[in-house]
């Protein structure tokens, strides 16, 4: 088993955790603040094929970030109108954005590069760089972690956040604005979100290609509330499922079961999911979601 | 004709106008995405809706594309009525559909009489299962039913995969598939009954399974006391319990009944298709159920509609892709999400009713 | 300090506030009085921003004040303390108090300083409020006392306490009126809206007495008595005069013995209640809303889960205790529930899948014991026999309940649970949002069951309508049974003294 368990683990590990970072740290920002974010796949994959189309016009990965984050953000503001302008159910909306950046990414690189759900290739040049196989938004999804701990407990933005997601009622009373708050919550995991997909399309990979977040919006979704919507576990959520995937995949042809086979991906892929349905029924410590989490904030006047 | 006003008809009639709005409202914003593309939504839309009514093979293909999404539609639709939201009928199809192959090759020798009908029973029975943990999870233990049946969604691919992959494929095969189930087994196509309807053309009895499934959802839900108590625990649990309905009980029958009928996608697929279980074969059924039962209200007459609009749209993709310039038939996904959208966020058509002061606020 | 002038608020039918006019003089205590639904509360959630009135105007400090949100109210040193807390739960005591005026700078919490400001302020108040506890470990009366510091911490001038001492014990209020009295002896004002006669007398200096949103009587708390307040806050003396003849019981129908509830939260509800109902009488409980009425009759009608549930009830001899809400129901026993949107029909439904609501798995909902298909004819029969009997207007049962006033809605319930027909009523706030005309239908409904034979326990806030109604009247407070009158001869005074535990604790 040796050959498994080496540095080029961990850097797998962290290369794999690091979209689930962006999009966990994001939807935490959203459902702290009381809306459901079903969402961050959708938004992954607005700010993935953003990113790689952009990145291959302007030539700048930078550029193409910037462009990521616009896309996510106004993604974002979509929902967040259906949502609390609108009173829209907060998992349908998510739902439907989900399904419409399925489409739209492939209809458009259809427009523009001719070809059905991915764009061309990126050169290397123009890609997010790394140091020492670590991207720099592997190291910026730690400091985004740390940083929405501090927002969290030490701004006053972060305590309203919280109150919000809490008891939108109090906060009301208190004189804070709920809505503003709300929309505020959607558009941070909008942009975060859409940072983790750039990071698909033109850190990890050199293009985008169809349904290039796989899930990983759900898993990022797995991991928050495994991480009891608090910033650090939940980053640490994202390593510990990330670092399955690592294994599943130094797995592959290397370790056989006693009977010879290969040892099964589907089982290392299957366990964020359980570990969440699991903790959900509250036999691994309890873990309580924000008190007003999916219940609209609608008062009488 | 009052006493179908109660049970239901009228109000569905009343409430069409909103989803009518919805739709036209994402036909508009898609033929805006279309028009800055570089084609022409007038004639996009002709080739969608238009492809779907030839003769045999528009509305053949129509109807077979419905069929999951009425079965998938009706899931979400009772559910919904139990207030309940399955995200899962993804996952319960698959499961059932692998149930339907796995039964099918296992008892491969039997005769038709009895594979047809037990295949057909472990599809449902086994969708039925998987609908209903998440449901006994809510009941048990209060843990909400959407993240468990996304949760159950993925567990449900990688599960089915796994017994494809290692145990049920036909060694040497390149797909991932399982070997095809007993000849039993197989429902008759609808083209060696209908005159006119080539046999190619892989429509199915299991077409009639839905239109029939949307008649018994209908009578159960509205004219059955067990149907009345499911509408009652989704409409006001207070009022269930005091009327001495167990709110517990309700919650796992209704997500059961869910899941049994996302599972009949299964005998579409591989019992009247494919003959066998093909690994990744949902279109995003399940989601597009989700869509499908907005659409229709939850009512199993507009679940009917909507899986036959959006199987309209699915059948114009095709077309779409092979004749235009810019757009590829992904914009049929495109249509779905912003139906969806529009369906949920209906409220936005609304804005006449509330007076504006109320808005400000 | 604050004044309303001609404040009108109407929530859909409801007409709340009617050309009100309250007048607070700076440095007082101003008691609110008034029934449940009187109007105070929504008096006062308009001048705090919560709500925003129809019409008329709102003046502080002689100037004409544009209150719109709670943001503008505390802008202008207004302060108030809900029923309802208002608090986080996970939160600190600080985070909760510094919420929406948060020292330091946008980019860092200044908790530091907030810690100790509030720290001061406890002191300064005697309040012993620990400010880095989180608020989920406090006890209600220190969780009362976070809100008022939220609002002192805010420089609240004016403070408006609505309810305070519903959730107190006798202790707790007598501490929490001595702090009242300490912050109005540094200057600053309080209004409290409350309708417990005896904290009145004790603590204002002015009352403003409401009655069906309009304000009936300004007093000085020197000046009057608790009779003149009492007869301010009931009005219409001859309005309720229900013609019943003597009753006639027979034998025990309910028997409830050592009864304890306790909350989902395991706090104690209802503590060692024994009563006995007979055929043929009509026993009343009057009470302050929140002392255990609600939980004794759901837990009657078996509507609370049964590991909550110590003691022993029966109905008819039969032991019915372990009986959930259906088996309950086939006992004969019908329920009235206090909240009719709540529990007692479904909204959406139609009046005649309602007139089935717990009957419905039977004749004449299904054809025949253990059928399973919904007859049509035999629920149409039933509900148009229930709509003609009971005078449910409009008479179409394809409606749905939604459509119907508070009225009809309630003559629907009440026709539903009447056709059972049962041997027990169980009947709780049986007029409540209800226009004037179905009152008295549903009394003389009420009057009629009991004259065929029938058990009735009703729960009723209004004291007027318990006393008009019962053979025997008993009060509950704080979860038990207070005492037992006569309502032909008891004054409100009695009664009132028991409602407020027994008389004579409070300050």
């Amino acid at each position: 088993m040796s050959e498994i368990f080496t540095l080029a683990l961990v850097f797998s590990t962290i290369r794999l955790a690091t979209p689930l970072v962006w999009a966990a740290i994001g939807g935490l920002y959203s459902e702290r603040s009381g809306v459901i974010n079903v969402a961050l796949e959708g938004l992954m994959l607005a700010g993935a094929f953003t990113a790689a189309a952009v990145t291959f016009y302007a030539g700048s990965w930078f550029i193409g970030l910037i462009a990521a984050v616009m896309a996510g953000a106004l993604t974002a503001a979509v929902l967040a109108v259906a949502c609390i302008r609108f009173g829209a159910n907060e998992v349908v909306a998510g739902t439907a954005i989900n399904i419409l950046f399925l489409g739209l990414p492939a209809v458009l690189s259809g427009a523009l590069f001719l070809s059905s759900g991915s764009t061309p290739q990126i050169p290397q040049e123009n890609l997010i760089p790394a140091f020492a196989d670590v991207s720099v938004l592997s190291v910026l999804a730690l400091a985004v972690t740390l940083a929405t701990w501090y927002v969290l407990y030490r701004t006053p933005f972060g305590l309203r956040l919280r109150a919000v997601g809490e008891n939108p009622e109090a906060a009301d009373a208190a004189g804070v604005r709920v809505q503003r708050i709300r929309y505020a919550g959607v558009i941070i995991s909008g942009i975060l979100a859409a940072v983790g997909g750039a990071y698909l399309s033109v850190g990890q990979s050199s293009l985008f290609t169809r349904n290039m977040a796989a899930g990983r919006g759900f898993i990022a979704l797995a991991a928050l509330i495994f991480g009891k919507w608090r910033p650090v576990p939940t980053m640490l959520a994202c390593l510990l499922f990330g670092f399955a995937d690592a294994v599943t995949i130094q797995m592959q042809g290397v370790a056989k079961l006693p009977s010879g086979e290969d040892v099964p991906v589907q089982f290392v892929q299957m366990i964020p999911y359980v570990v969440t349905i699991v903790v959900l029924a509250g036999f691994i410590g309890q873990s309580r979601a924000p008190g007003a989490l999916g219940v609209p904030y609608v008062k009488e006047r | 004709m009052t006493r179908l006003d109660s049970w239901g008809l009228t109000p569905l009639l009343r409430e069409l106008r909103f989803p009518l709005v919805a739709v036209v409202a994402a036909f508009l914003v898609a033929g805006l995405i279309v028009l800055i593309l570089g084609d022409n939504p007038l004639d996009m839309y002709w080739l969608l809706v238009g492809t779907a009514f030839t003769w045999p093979d528009g509305i053949g293909y129509t109807l077979f594309y419905a069929t999951p999404l009425v079965f998938t539609g009706l899931a979400v639709a009772v559910a919904f009525r139990c207030g309940l939201l399955n995200i899962g009928a993804e996952g319960q199809l698959y499961v059932a559909a692998f149930a339907a192959a796995w039964v099918g090759i296992e008892l491969a020798d039997l005769p038709g009489v009895f594979l047809l009908p037990i295949c057909a029973a472990a599809a449902i029975l086994s969708g039925a299962i998987w609908g209903g943990i998440p449901g006994v999870l809510k009941a048990r233990f209060g843990s909400h039913e959407v993240i468990n049946t996304i949760m159950l969604n993925f567990i449900a691919v990688a599960l089915v995969s796994y017994f494809t992959q290692y145990h049920y494929k036909v060694p040497g095969d390149p797909i991932l598939q399982t070997a095809p189930v007993g000849e039993g087994a197989h429902l008759a196509r609808l083209g060696s009954i209908v005159p006119g309807l080539p046999e190619r053309i892989p429509l199915n009895l299991a077409f009639v399974l839905a239109v029939v499934a949307c008649g018994l959802v209908y009578v159960f839900l509205w004219k059955t006391k067990w149907g009345y108590e499911i509408r009652a625990t989704g409409e006001n649990p207070g009022a269930a319990e005091y009327g001495g309905i167990s709110v517990r009980t309700q919650i796992v029958v209704a997500m059961a009944i869910s899941g049994g009928l996302a599972g009949m996608v299964g005998i579409n697929e591989v019992l009247g298709y494919r003959h066998r279980y093909y690994d990744g074969f949902s279109d995003n059924y399940g989601f597009t159920g989700i869509a499908v039962a907005l659409l229709g209200r939850n009512h199993p007459a507009g679940v009917l509609v909507a899986a036959l609009l959006f199987a309209v749209l699915q059948r114009g993709g095709v077309q779409v892709d092979a004749f235009t310039a810019d757009v590829s038939k992904d914009i049929v996904q495109i249509l779905q999400g912003l139906v969806v959208l529009f369906v949920a966020a209906e409220a936005m058509f609304r804005f006449r009713i509330r007076p504006a002061a109320e808005r400000v606020a | 300090m604050l004044e309303l002038r001609g404040i009108t608020k109407r929530f859909g039918r409801v007409l709340a506030n009617d050309h009100i006019d309250i007048r607070v003089a700076p440095g007082s205590i101003h008691a609110l009085v008034g029934e449940n639904g009187a109007g105070k509360s929504t008096a006062m959630r308009i001048a705090y921003g919560f709500y925003t009135a129809d019409s008329g105007e709102i003046l502080v400090n002689g100037r004409v004040a544009d209150i719109r949100t709670p943001h503008d109210a505390i802008a202008l040193g207004i302060g108030m303390v809900h029923q309802h807390f208002m608090l986080v739960p996970p939160m600190t005591v600080a985070e909760n108090i510094v919420l929406g005026a948060e020292p330091g700078t946008a980019a860092s919490l200044d908790m530091k300083a907030a810690i100790a400001g509030i720290r001061a302020l406890s002191d300064e108040f005697r309040l012993a409020v620990d400010p880095e506890a989180p608020i989920e470990t406090l006890s209600v009366g220190q969780q009362q006392r976070v809100e008022l510091l939220k609002a002192l911490h805010r420089r609240a001038r004016l403070l408006i306490l609505d309810e305070p001492t519903a959730v107190l014990t006798p202790q707790e209020v007598a501490e929490f009126f001595a702090i009242l009295r300490r912050m109005r002896d540094q200057g600053r004002t309080v209004v409290i809206i409350t309708h417990k006669l005896s904290e009145v007398l004790a603590i204002s200096d002015d009352i403003t007495v409401m009655r069906d949103g309009r304000v009936v009587g300004v007093l000085s708390t020197r000046e009057t008595s608790a009779a003149e307040i009492a007869r301010l806050m009931v009005g219409r003396e001859v309005l309720l005069r229900v013609d019943k003849a003597p009753a006639t019981p027979g034998g025990v129908r309910l028997q409830v013995r050592d009864l304890n509830v306790t909350g989902p939260d395991g706090s104690p509800r209802l503590r060692g209640i024994s009563l006995d109902v007979r055929a043929g009488e009509i026993v009343g409980i009057a009470g302050v809303e929140g002392n255990g009425q609600t939980e004794l009759i759901e837990t009657l009608a078996g509507l609370t889960p049964r590991a909550q549930v110590t003691g022993r009830v029966t109905v008819g001899g039969r032991d019915v205790t372990r009986m959930n809400a259906r088996e309950r129901r086939e006992a004969g026993v019908a329920h009235i529930p206090e909240d009719r949107h709540r529990r007692g029909l479904v909204l959406s439904f139609s009046l005649a899948e309602n007139a089935i609501l717990g009957v419905h798995y039977r004749r004449p909902a299904v054809a025949g014991a253990g059928g399973v298909m919904l007859d049509g004819h035999g629920i149409d029969a039933r509900t148009d026999a229930l709509i003609r009997d009971f005078d449910v207007r409009p008479p179409q049962r394809a409606l749905p309940a939604r459509a119907l006033s508070g009225g009809n809605q309630q003559k629907l319930v009440i026709g539903r649970e009447f056709s059972l027909p049962p041997t027990l009523l169980l009947v709780s706030q049986p007029t409540r949002g209800v226009d004037i005309g179905a009152i008295e239908f549903i009394h003389r409904r009420i009057v009629a069951l009991r004259d065929a034979g029938c058990a009735v326990l009703l729960v009723s806030a209004e004291l007027e309508e318990a006393t008009a109604l019962s053979d025997r009247l008993l009060v509950m407070h704080d979860g038990r049974i207070a005492g037992e009158v006569d309502p032909a001869r008891a004054t409100s005074e009695q009664i009132g003294l028991l409602m407020t535990g027994g008389g004579g604790q409070t300050p």
